[in-house]
């Protein structure tokens, strides 16, 4: 029996009340519950952001050019993984490696600017507990990416997948699940740029 | 003949054991939390007990202050998260498919997983016990006590990381019930056709799934506070000790109404059994509970009156406390109607559910005198806080959850309970119950502080406590007198036939106890009470005792080892964050070893083949 990320297939043919696939649901659920999770974060680092006696604070260390630049991969990331998934359902194995491989890419283009922003913050001077706007501002950006990161592995695990030949269109729900999860991730990041780095530009 | 179809359609027999290690069957994990919670409920039973007995007479010597501390830390969080949480979860778990209609819930080893996750949970915080390093800083583990500076032992950090694994559990059970109660009902069962103890789990999800992210990242940051030094609630570094209180809050009311509605619904479906009259006033019921819920994520300030948050805030607390009474009064009305011309049986559930809308009058009615900010700062940190949340909690919710048991147990395990014994049950806790209690209303009006573990003579408290020691151990007289229920009703109960009570549910339209696939043929609802109504248009009072299948065609998912598997992992990989390290990498070895099993299990889990060791029928 070839294994197969859609391990529901068999109850998938049940009825269900809501014309919406149970794990669809539920996908929508978690990101409900993570709302809350990321609004408490951005919520703390907005009480915290000017917390800064010792230490570099939000003006003397963001570089808003290479946030930009992140920030706008990950927006077209966004679309490139719409345009796998319709690949997807459309069965064509090519787009849908073609745009899956871009999204994973982005993703860990992301990855890398952030890496490279921690590290470059920390010569800086802003260690994570020098202050509590480091504190709060590091594990605001730490968790959105741990969720980048568990995002990225779980597209890889369907490009994976759909390499070995086994993403047919009946499948397509299965990177549709990572997909949805991809989106969400990315409009916290709309959320959290703004808040973070551009209100820091003002006076 | 059907044991016999059975057993030859398991190409493999697996031991007990195994089977109940590997199960993703919604009854067998029901019976798993009934089974877990009860005994964390024996615990801390076991924990007040020691604390009544100090508190007996002044200057009590039975235990020094240290453990003193931890027994009240670990009564609260251990009844509330492992006691009467879990406790709903079993009848989430058991009665949630069978009432809607299903063959069991949405993610079946997702359900698995949630239960171990809680059942490690449990044990692992228990386990600092042993240690000599049991929680020591109250339910709501206040900042800045709970910092590393005031609590320099493991005990806040056994807290911290057992919270957060148990968070774990509710958030999977929470996506998964929501899912399943939307998804899953069967044909003809509109929202509002729902039974009320699925809509009352429906809306205790929607206040998990939003509830518990904030007390998850809220525990994030006193673990990042304690373990690498870093100030969210510390003064010293910039940060505010309040902002603790605001989160904490923000979860910890609405997980009252966690812990209340799932004993509404209970009562809300055995009183109108045994009133033989629909439950009154269906829609409001439904919108009342709704709209608890939704006010309570608006009033978490009440439990702060006392840090001087202005008038204005002050204000706007308390009149959005004294709101709730009204959809709270809407429901205690609506119960009322039920029985209101009923024709009424008054069997043991019957006697509980009563006793339920009783005692929480009373804890409803105190509650109210909280929300009057002037009169809440008399009363804050009192024994009359206790009181009141004993009345509803213990009052409300356990005896609730009580009258749940007697009336689901014939379904879970095909005995009855004896009668005569749950009468006995009832009287005894009902009076130990008010014993223990209601003087406590004094002892707080007199002044008497929470949390002390001794108090001078002559300062009039005396006497409250004496009785409050009585009534508890009454109250642990009752509990073995229901224990001896269940005992006997295992040695030789009375063998329960489908439909013990004449209810109106699904359940009732299937054996005691359920076979393994619930519902040979998929029902289809056609009605409110749908069982009531099959039963009319029949024109009989029971329906024919319905006959055992052998289940050929009927799909089960096979059971698996991954759940308990990523439950260990996740157990490691937070075991990890309290050993302390020298190096700036905040990730030991221990938590990198969890991470990886439990990544491992979870891919394991995604590429099992969806029939792997299933039973064929």
């Amino acid at each position: 029996m070839s294994s197969t990320l859609a391990h529901d297939d068999a109850h998938a043919a049940h009825h269900t009340s809501l014309p919406v696939d149970n794990r669809k649901l539920a996908i929508w659920t978690f990101i409900g519950s993570e709302c809350l999770f990321f609004a408490t974060l951005i919520s703390t680092y907005l009480i915290y952001k000017d917390t800064h006696a010792k230490g570099p604070g939000p003006k003397d260390i963001f570089e808003v050019p290479l946030v930009t630049a992140g920030t706008a991969v990950l927006l077209f990331s966004s679309f490139f993984v719409v345009m796998a998934l319709n690949g997807a359902q459309e069965g064509n194995r090519k787009k849908l490696l073609g745009w899956l491989g871009a999204t994973i890419m982005c993703g860990l283009f992301f990855l890398g600017m952030q890496v490279y922003e921690f590290n470059h913050f920390y010569h800086l001077g802003l260690g994570y507990t020098t202050n509590l706007f480091g504190t709060s501002f590091y594990t605001l950006t730490g968790f959105h990416g741990t969720h980048v990161a568990i995002g990225t592995l779980w597209l890889m695990t369907v490009f994976k997948d759909a390499l070995k030949g086994r993403m047919p269109p009946a499948k397509a729900l299965n990177l549709e699940l990572a997909a949805l999860y991809w989106h969400f991730v990315d409009v916290v990041w709309i959320i959290i740029f703004p808040v973070v780095y551009l209100m820091s530009l003002r006076s | 003949m059907t044991t016999t179809t059975l057993d030859q359609a398991h190409p493999a027999k697996r031991s007990t054991l195994v089977e109940w290690l590997t199960t993703v069957d919604h009854k067998k994990i029901g019976i798993l939390y009934g089974a877990s919670a009860f005994i964390f409920f024996l615990l801390g039973g076991i924990e007040a007990l020691i604390i009544r007995t100090q508190l007996m007479g002044p200057n009590g010597t039975l235990v020094s202050p240290e453990f003193y501390n931890q027994l009240f830390t670990m009564h609260g969080t251990t009844m509330i998260f492992l006691g009467v949480m879990p406790l709903s979860a079993m009848f989430f778990n058991f009665f949630i498919p069978l009432l809607i209609g299903a063959r069991d819930v949405a993610f079946p080893r997702l359900n698995a997983m949630s239960l171990w996750v809680f059942l490690l949970g449990g044990l692992f915080m228990n386990a600092s016990f042993l240690l000599n390093a049991a929680p020591n800083g109250g339910w709501f583990g206040y900042a800045p006590l709970s910092s590393r500076q005031y609590s320099p032992g493991l005990n806040m950090d056994f807290w911290v990381i057992g919270l957060q694994i148990l968070g774990i559990a509710s958030l999977a059970a929470g996506v998964n019930f929501f899912t399943t109660i939307l998804n899953m009902r069967a044909r003809g069962m509109t929202l509002m056709r729902m039974p009320m103890f699925v809509w009352s789990t429906l809306i205790t999800q929607v206040l998990v799934l939003l509830s518990f992210p904030i007390i998850t990242v809220a525990l994030i940051m006193l673990m990042v506070d304690r373990t690498f030094g870093a100030s969210f609630f510390s003064v010293g570094g910039g940060g505010d000790p309040l902002l603790w209180q605001h989160l904490f809050w923000l979860f910890g009311h609405p997980e009252v109404y966690i812990l209340i509605l799932p004993a509404f619904g209970i009562v809300s479906e055995i009183l109108p059994v045994f009133s033989r009259k629909p439950l009154f006033g269906y829609s409001a019921m439904v919108f009342s509970m709704a709209f608890i819920a939704f006010l309570g994520f608006g009033v978490w300030s009440h439990h702060m009156f006392a840090t001087g948050m202005g008038p204005l805030a002050d204000t706007f607390f308390s009149l959005a406390t004294m709101l709730i009474a009204v959809p709270t009064g809407v429901k205690i009305f609506n119960w009322i109607g039920t029985t209101w011309g009923g024709s009424l049986q008054l069997r043991t559930p019957m006697l509980f559910a009563l006793g339920f809308i009783a005692m929480f009058i009373i804890g409803g009615l105190s509650g109210v005198m909280h929300s009057v900010a002037p009169a809440d700062l008399q009363q804050t940190d009192t024994y009359f806080v206790v009181a009141h949340f004993h009345y509803v909690l213990f009052g409300g919710s356990i005896f609730a959850l009580t009258a749940g048991a007697y009336y689901w147990w014939p379904k879970m395990f095909g005995t009855m309970l004896s009668e005569s014994i749950g009468k006995v049950h009832f009287w005894l806790m009902l009076a130990g119950f008010n014993l223990t209690f209601f003087p406590m209303h004094f002892a707080g009006l007199l002044g008497m502080p929470r949390r002390i573990y001794a108090y001078p003579a002559g300062l009039g408290f005396e006497v409250y406590n004496m009785m409050a020691t009585a009534g508890a151990f009454l109250l642990a007289i009752s509990i073995l007198v229901f224990m001896y229920n269940m005992w006997v009703s295992a040695r030789r109960g009375e063998p329960a036939p489908a439909d013990p009570w004449g209810g109106a549910t699904l359940e009732w339209s299937i054996p005691s106890p359920p076979q393994e696939w619930n519902f040979t043929d998929e029902p289809i609802v056609t009605d409110r009470d749908d069982l009531w109504a099959q039963k009319r248009a029949a024109g009989v009072r029971t329906l024919p005792e319905p006959a055992l299948s052998d289940g050929k065609g009927i799909h089960l998912p096979g059971p698996s080892w991954w759940p308990l598997i990523v439950a260990i992992g996740i157990l490691i990989f937070f075991i990890g964050f309290m050993v302390p390290h020298t190096y700036a990498f905040p990730f030991g070895p221990i938590t990198i070893a969890g991470f990886l099993l439990t990544t491992v299990g979870i891919f394991k889990w995604a590429y099992e083949p969806p029939d792997a060791n299933a039973t064929h029928h």
